[in-house]
């Protein structure tokens, strides 16, 4: 059977340099880091390496970079350890499209003394800067808006927020797990305190993370243990992981021109095919400013659900915000925040691309959407 | 991805009976758009007044679709009584079971069906209307209706309401309510359970016979007749009841490995809940 995967938002394919560059460290290089020998000393310098490899994604100075477990870690460190290091009472700002990496922890910290303010979308997901002023006006507040959502790929504009929080002097935190490798990140242009990225998102492994943290940044140690990441997060080093995150980040760097080129050129290839030859659909979020591998079309009158399950049947991987793929009874959070009608609401579906999907496989989806959705409205009530 | 079974997967993907019925005898409507998942029933009744035709239109996810598909598989030849009867949990069982939180689309069927059947009778709207106290506005679910899921399933705790009948499942600001609806109808449950259960002192064998054979009369008959079948009562011995199956069920595979468990939980219920009940196949 095929195998189309066009859910890269959820998970990455591990790059095949990345996993040849971890072998050894599970083989002949096992010393730790820390140990003052040969032994441990030689694997200090591959983490020095990786760490220079995810710096320079960013353009940020390798000690600006602490390895976390995951995007969600990065996530936690970022707002609870921020918030304890201001101390007293925090405005926390954020979005109400958040993933609940972000979200989690900004709701268990309203809850535990701290003020929250969730910042709402328009019908196209984009944010208001006139509300982000009015939300860090006077206040002593930690702001986390994400650089680019998940579902829908919609970019905020992260450099304009973190202008308006640091002219308020508040603390920038920006969740850029989706758009760490798909888009250019410069944080000497954006004046962000802290920055969140996965692994597993930008064909590294799962398991492994790490943060930007702007020098100068005050910020409460949240894996409290050893003297490891200058003292930023305790416990040995993952050096298999941190190595093959250092290689994804030199290969994502390598790769983020074709992401804008040809990956988007892909993904608008797929849109306009699948908008050509399935009536009553349409596009969720703002088409200007998004990722350049994401799209999230929603199909009136018919469930997600039910739509991927038959793409899996030929074999093509998507993902939805219909109540049912939650588990949940309601549709995804952003798609409610954004307003979209019930009609489509439920039959969003998302295809998330990557730089080894081919034109072949676009091609495929587009031949195949057509008669999915035919079949399952000729099951609607509705139609 | 769920854990469905082959059987929900085969009614998804080829779903038995979708489409429209000219001039229908009864129609039903349950669900909307906004619920995430709708379903249209209609069927045409035959000169003995049996279902002849049975057919569905469904919006929703793979369960929602398979149950439906089930349903209408399930109800054609019955009389409109024995349609009555169909609970969701024999939706649920006839698909081989569905996940827990894909319960609440066998109870979409049983709804359909009886706003179907309602709309036969009186010739008013096939639309399901709301009776009685809204409990979840979310959903739009009365208290008639989650009392009834407890009491037909078994339900404990709210989870397994939202399960069910989705009661619960959006803003969470019925969930005191549905607790206390919990707390109610399983103390009556208990009252009736212990009213018909046997009495505290130690059954004589006599007295044990005759409770089970009133059971099998009572609860497990009536349900084999219905397809032409019957059991019989061969041996008790300690807590095993050796039973054998005749006339229709004896043939069917699938359905005597279903009915013994059937049997067993019902002799469990009203009887002894340490009973084991055994095929004799000879």
């Amino acid at each position: 059977m095929k195998n189309v995967y066009l859910d890269n938002n959820a998970t990455t394919r591990v790059a095949p340099e990345v996993i040849e560059a971890m072998q050894p460290f599970f083989s002949e290089l096992w010393g730790n880091p820390s140990s003052m020998h040969y032994f441990g000393g030689q694997v200090g310098r591959y983490v020095k390496r990786a760490r220079e490899q995810v710096a320079r994604l960013l353009n940020a100075d390798p000690s600006e970079i602490v390895f976390t477990s995951c995007g969600t870690e990065s996530d936690n460190t970022a707002i609870r350890g921020g918030a304890d290091a201001m101390g007293g009472r925090v405005r926390l700002v954020t979005t109400r499209v958040e993933h609940p990496a972000v979200l989690g922890p900004c709701r268990y910290l309203g809850e535990h003394g701290h003020e929250v303010v969730e910042l709402g979308v328009d019908s196209s997901g984009q944010i208001d800067l006139a509300d982000v002023r009015k939300a860090v006006d006077g206040g002593h507040t930690l702001v986390s808006v994400m650089w680019a959502n998940n579902e829908t790929g919609v970019v905020f504009p992260i450099r304009e927020i973190a202008e308006i929080v640091k002219e308020a002097g508040g603390v920038m935190h920006t969740d850029a797990v989706q758009a760490v490798g798909k888009i250019p990140i410069d944080v000497t242009e954006t004046p962000i305190d802290m920055l969140s990225l996965s692994g597993h998102k930008l064909h590294a492994p799962k398991g492994i993370g790490a943060m930007y943290v702007r020098k100068g940044t005050k910020l409460s140690t949240f894996m409290i243990g050893g003297h490891q990441e200058h003292g930023r997060r305790g416990g040995t080093e993952n050096v298999p992981y941190i190595v093959g995150l250092g290689v994804a980040c030199e290969l994502a760097a390598r790769h983020v021109e074709e992401e804008r080129t040809r990956v988007s050129a892909l993904r608008d290839k797929l849109e306009a095919g699948i908008l050509a030859n399935c009536p009553d659909t349409r596009v969720n979020g703002d088409r200007e400013n998004r990722l350049p591998n994401t799209t999230n079309i929603s199909f009136s009158y018919i469930e997600g659900e039910s739509i991927l399950y038959h793409l899996s049947d030929v074999g093509v991987a998507a993902s939805s915000g219909s109540a049912c793929t939650s588990g949940s009874l309601e549709p995804s959070h952003v798609i409610r925040a954004m307003g979209v009608p019930h009609t489509a609401a439920h039959g969003s579906t998302r295809f998330s691309l990557s730089r080894y999907t081919t034109e072949e496989e676009v091609d495929f989806v587009i031949e195949q959407m057509p008669p999915i959705v035919e079949r399952l409205r000729k099951l609607s009530p509705f139609v | 991805m769920w854990e469905y079974t082959d059987k929900v997967l085969d009614h998804f993907k080829n779903p038995r009976n979708v489409g429209t019925i000219e001039n229908p005898d009864g129609t039903g409507m349950v669900g909307s758009m906004a619920c995430g998942d709708a379903l249209k029933l209609m069927f045409k009744l035959d000169d003995e007044g049996r279902i002849a035709d049975a057919r569905f239109q469904t919006f929703g996810c793979a369960s929602a679709i398979a149950s439906s598909s089930a349903l209408t598989e399930m109800i054609k030849g019955m009389t409109l009584e024995e349609a009555e009867n169909v609970t969701n949990k024999e939706i649920a069982e006839f698909l081989g079971g569905l996940p827990e939180q894909k319960m609440h689309c066998s109870v979409m069927g049983r709804e359909a069906l009886e706003a179907a059947i309602a709309n036969y009778r009186t010739g008013e709207s096939g639309r399901k209307m709301l009776e009685g106290k809204v409990v979840c506005n979310c959903f739009g679910i009365t208290e008639e209706e989650i009392t009834r899921v407890v009491r037909e399933n078994d339900l404990k705790t709210v989870e397994e309401v939202t399960n069910y009948c989705k009661a619960g499942g959006a803003c969470g600001a019925c969930v005191p309510d549905i607790e206390a609806l919990i707390e109610t109808t399983q103390a009556q449950m208990a009252k009736t359970r212990s009213e018909q259960a046997a009495p505290a002192r130690r059954l004589t064998i006599v007295e044990r016979l005759h409770l089970i054979e009133e059971t099998i009369d009572r609860e497990i008959r009536p349900l084999l007749k219905k397809d032409g079948g019957d059991l019989e009562l061969i041996d008790i011995v300690g807590n095993r009841v050796v039973i054998s199956f005749r006339g229709m069920c004896a043939q069917c595979q699938v359905a005597q490995f279903t009915m013994k468990d059937v049997v067993e939980a019902k002799l469990r219920e009203f009887v002894s809940d340490d009973i084991v009940v055994e095929e004799d196949k000879s």
